[in-house]
């Protein structure tokens, strides 16, 4: 009987999340077939919430773009936008994404419908940039909800403060705005009760993603946070606010808890854990990951499962009775808490290394996003002055195989981990 | 009496080291690396067999290190080449915290604890600029033989800026400046500042703490060492065999493990 109940729930995460990302892809290239467009939206303040009101299809370019890197075809998407006069040295999420759109939606997973309107924040300088070639190609609508980020590390106003009631008063405007916009271009009236029906199935996952994480802690961890928890990553953007999205983080953390209490970890016998920090390398996805793995690294954490959901990995829980104030002070929230996530990481990873014990950090630059690497340097320095935790500083990219260089990065890799060795065995002779 | 070897299997040479058991040098050997690594290994580790006066079967332990560790066939294990140039630095220089081994294509900069263990590394990424690389590349450039280098360029007096980050267009820049007129030993002064000033920019990212060990092939350049010296306003550790560190340290790995593995002749008795 436990053995049953054990198969049936060891895995269903990973196999459950594939089985939805197959289905989000699906289902927008027959929204392409029938011409019908679809809402842009990005990882870091998506909006899903109030555009399934709409009944928008939702394509996350960012996930579209990795995933050509993910099924090794990256380079021609590349190469093409180069072709067409993109710079080597932008954002390869951009370029990958202009290839799709001059190739008229043709991707590896299935067509991508044209762009009706995008919507974005400011959590990354690239987004509004990218937009703006979706309007000059297509004429798409574009609308940016500018949300006041931190202003000093470990400075955040909080709710209840005058200064945070502004901050939140400024975004429920925007969103106010954003509402007419949506229902002149898909031509449905603004419903309420579907708003406050998204944003519970959004609470569900919100706290089911933070459920999650936390299970983690766990020891031995029960998932890789870089390789599984990218794809509980991809349902929590693809499906936000939506039923399938919700019962799926429900049999996530029955899952989770089902392998914490038994004692199940990943598929490796855990020897070290680590914390990630920044992109991971797509273009060689299971190569990167095994140069860990093989010595017994597992990563415990990421700052990515935090920063690319959106900050949905904190927990917000969306007040349905006042569902519009709400929906601004979450959106809030949450997106300074993606932001922090890359702008101020030192502090959240300061704080893993005693919640889920850690050996050692990663820090992993990638060079087509300055973004979300620039920092990465300071925020190491003030890790190692603040814990006693080695880190790992090594260099790749997120979608460009030309800037990877796999030799270089193993080396690195097996020094870091001839570190640990010794550091754990010099622990041992001296205790 | 037991013998272990280090074999450093680099991009641009290889080098072998034999110890014995008193963490002596007994032998060592250099030679270019080539298009075929494994030969490159065994010759090595021949050449040194035979400067040492050792037979094979008497080393009992063999290490390989640097890019081509894996191909170093007839060695019982492998470690990185960082963990291999602290733990040589330190038993060369007790005294070392900071080792900057500057290779072929590549430069890193390790911090160390006095037992040797790296606590942090930096390496340069994806371009040769500020490695022995870049030294080559002036050198086809000026005709010079590489072994010249160092001692034609302290003889500049008036060093030429050398603002490129890239070896390729080192190559055109030091062109440039010769057509400008510029004297050789100038132009070759500036490559060796603009080194040291890179070289700088990485010690700093891990921490620059005396003393500071300077290892890998280029400390045969006595140019370099002066103008890393001036850079980092500090005297740098320097041997004869600073070239061989790589090696060394793995030879030493090698030694800890078969002394770690020997049974106390009080335990092999009761056994």
């Amino acid at each position: 009987m436990t053995e049953t109940i054990q198969d049936e729930l060891v895995g269903r995460g990973n196999k459950e999340g594939a089985d939805l990302f197959r289905e989000w892809f699906d289902g927008l290239a027959e929204h392409a077939k029938r011409g019908e467009g679809a809402a842009y939206v990005f990882v870091m303040g998506s909006m899903a919430e109030l555009l399934h009101v709409f009944d928008f299809p939702l394509v996350l370019p960012e996930i579209t773009s990795l995933q050509t890197a993910v099924r090794r075809v990256a380079d021609k998407y590349l190469a093409e936008a180069e072709d067409y006069g993109y710079s080597p040295d932008i954002c390869g999420y951009v370029k990958a994404d202009m290839a799709v759109q001059l190739r008229g939606g043709d991707h590896p997973m299935g067509r991508i419908p044209k762009p009706a309107i995008a919507v974005m924040t400011n959590a990354c300088n690239t987004y509004i940039k990218w937009a703006e070639i979706w309007e000059r190609m297509y004429g798409t609508p574009l609308f940016v909800i500018d949300v006041p980020a931190t202003r000093q590390a470990g400075g955040q106003f909080q709710p209840g403060s005058a200064d945070f009631e502004r901050d939140r008063k400024y975004v429920e405007a925007q969103i106010r705005e954003l509402i007419p916009l949506c229902e002149e271009v898909s031509g449905k009236k603004f419903d309420i009760d579907r708003l406050r029906e998204t944003l519970k199935y959004a609470n569900d996952m919100n706290t089911g993603w933070k459920r999650v994480l936390e299970l983690n802690k766990s020891k031995p961890s029960l998932f890789n946070a870089v390789t599984d928890g990218t794809v509980y990553l991809g349902v929590s953007n693809n499906l936000r606010g939506t039923e399938k999205g919700s019962t799926f983080f429900k049999n996530l953390v029955e899952e989770m808890e089902y392998k914490s209490a038994h004692g199940i970890g990943t598929q490796i016998v855990e020897k070290y854990r680590l914390g990630f920090v920044g992109v991971p390398c797509y273009p060689i996805f299971r190569r990167f990951s095994e140069m860990f793995t093989e010595w017994g690294g597992n990563f415990v954490h990421s700052t990515y499962l935090n920063f690319a959901s959106g900050g949905g990995s904190m927990g917000y829980e969306y007040d349905v009775n006042r569902p519009i104030e709400s929906l601004a002070e979450g959106f809030l929230i949450s997106v300074r808490e993606a932001m922090d996530n890359m702008f101020h990481q030192d502090r959240v990873v300061i704080s893993w290394v005693k919640d889920y014990d850690l050996d050692g950090v990663v820090y992993h630059p990638i060079k087509s996003c300055r973004t979300v690497s620039t920092g990465l340097a300071d925020g190491r320095r003030a890790m190692m002055a603040a814990t006693d935790v080695p880190s790992l500083f090594i260099e790749s990219d997120m979608m460009d195989k030309r800037v990877v260089s796999e030799a270089q990065m193993k080396n690195r890799a097996d020094a870091f981990f001839e570190g640990l060795a010794s550091r754990r065995e010099m622990a041992k002779i001296s205790s | 009496m037991a013998y272990a070897a280090g074999v450093d299997v680099g991009s641009t040479q290889t080098k072998a080291v034999i110890v014995n058991e008193a963490r002596e040098i007994v032998g060592r050997a250099l030679i270019d690396t080539g298009a075929n690594v494994v030969l490159a290994a065994e010759n090595a580790f021949a050449e040194a067999l035979k400067t040492s006066g050792i037979r094979e079967e008497e080393v009992e332990y063999v290490i390989g290190t640097g890019y081509g560790r894996y191909r170093v066939t007839f060695g019982n294990t492998q470690v990185t080449e960082i963990s291999c140039h602290a733990r040589g630095a330190a038993h060369m220089f007790p005294g070392t915290k900071t080792v900057l081994d500057m290779g072929g294509q590549d430069t890193k900069a390790i911090h160390v604890s006095p037992k040797g263990e790296v606590l942090d590394f930096c390496m340069n990424d994806k371009c040769a600029a500020g490695t022995g690389r870049f030294l080559g590349a002036a050198a086809a450039a000026l005709d010079i033989p590489l072994g010249d280098l160092g001692n034609v360029a302290m003889k500049a007096e008036r060093p030429v800026k050398i603002s490129t980050t890239c070896t390729v267009f080192a190559e055109s820049e030091v062109l440039s400046w010769l057509g400008k007129g510029k004297k050789i030993e100038d132009i070759l002064w500036g490559v060796h500042l603009s080194i040291a000033s890179r070289s700088t920019a990485l010690l700093r990212r891990v921490g620059i703490e005396d003393e500071v060990t300077f290892t890998g092939g280029v400390t045969r350049n006595a140019g370099m060492i002066k103008a890393l010296e001036g850079a980092l306003k500090t005297k740098l550790n320097v041997s004869e065999d600073s070239h061989y560190m790589g090696a060394l340290g793995a030879a030493l790995f090698a030694l800890d493990h078969i002394l770690a593995g020997r049974v106390p002749v009080e335990e092999k008795e009761t056994a």
